[in-house]
């Protein structure tokens, strides 16, 4: 039964995909993957939340076509990603390029991660600096003499 | 005493930036075109699909460009300003219909108005895209130099016309802000 319902919606879902865009296939499959890429990788600006390739708004269609064309006409997929970022900005695209106004957002990883390893190297070294009594043996600290219970 | 303070500061940060954003304008996008060549188009005018209406016409004095449509209902607000800021015959406004119904549009004009010294038919929306236009209504200011000196995305008022675009028209000020607007949709 379950399964049966998640066919249903995975139906549902595909049929949702196939409408959005009515342009036809690439007769190169390869082509067709660097299409989907590049599609996937460019803000519909209209509509924020989704990609071109998700978008059914006439300037998501408008710019797929666009898309489709300078790909026929031999452009890399750097020269498109100008193309449009020349047209809409920085903000068409989904991976932003390193500037004065996205720097703060490509280095706030990095930021946290070194954070939390400062408060990690600190929290280990005081814990491991509490009990200076322990041998050096595989008792993490426990004294010996409660050791006496162990199996 | 500062591992009580650290969350404290953390969420006073946190305020901060909430603080901030809540005044920023996230809904209009800064335009590229700012500063640069406005693009070239030639096309079809509405009125006529045998006549051309293109940006060379236009090359050498400042002009603007509006861009609308019939299906666009922030357009119809501002028409109004457009026709009063027409009949100022400061500067000239050059429609750019986007995306729209010939019949429709022309029948618009007619119903309401025409404040366009010239409209271009963009049924394919090719011209806009070399524009960077995400919606409508968005009007741009060209200089004499045939640069973009400023973009309002929303329909258009007085008030803007008069602060925004009217100094910029008459000589150069210096741009903090070369974008406006504030999309209701």
């Amino acid at each position: 039964m379950k399964r049966w319902v998640a066919v249903f919606l995975l139906a549902g879902w595909m049929q949702l995909a196939g409408a959005i865009d009515t342009g036809p296939a690439f007769a190169d499959p390869a082509q067709q993957d660097r299409y989907e890429r590049i599609i996937h990788d460019l803000r519909c600006v209209q509509c924020r939340g989704q990609s071109i390739a998700d978008s059914n708004v006439g300037l998501a269609a408008d710019l797929r076509r666009q898309v489709r064309e300078l790909m026929a006409a031999g452009k890399s997929d750097v020269e498109i990603m100008q193309y449009m970022r020349d047209r809409y900005g920085d903000y068409v695209l989904y991976n932003p390029p390193l500037n004065s106004s996205t720097w703060l957002l490509w280095a706030a990883p990095l930021i946290l991660v070194g954070a939390g390893a400062v408060v990690a190297v600190i929290v280990i070294r005081r814990k491991s600096k509490l009990p200076e009594d322990g041998d050096a043996g595989e008792d993490h600290g426990v004294p010996a003499a409660s050791d006496t219970g162990a199996p | 005493m500062w591992r009580y303070l650290l969350p404290v500061g953390l969420f006073a940060a946190l305020v901060a930036f909430f603080f901030i954003g809540i005044d920023r304008d996230k809904e209009t996008l800064p335009s590229p075109l700012i500063g640069k060549p406005a693009p070239q188009f030639e096309l079809t005018a509405v009125h006529d699909p045998d006549k051309k209406v293109a940006s060379s016409t236009y090359a050498g004095k400042p002009y603007v460009l509006n861009v609308w449509a019939t299906w666009c209902v922030a357009c119809r607000q501002e028409h109004k300003t457009l026709l009063e800021i027409a009949s100022r015959k400061e500067v000239p406004i050059v429609g750019l219909d986007w995306k729209d119904d010939r019949a429709l549009a022309q029948q618009w004009l007619q119903q309401l108005g025409n404040p366009y010294a010239e409209t271009a038919f963009d049924d394919e929306g090719r011209v806009a895209i070399d524009w960077g236009v995400y919606g409508a209504p968005e009007t741009f200011l060209i200089g004499a130099d045939g640069k973009v000196l400023f973009k309002h995305i929303a329909p258009m008022t007085m008030e803007v016309w008069e602060r925004e675009f009217l100094p910029r028209i008459n000589g150069p000020v210096a741009d903090k802000r070369a974008v406006t607007g504030a999309r209701t949709e």
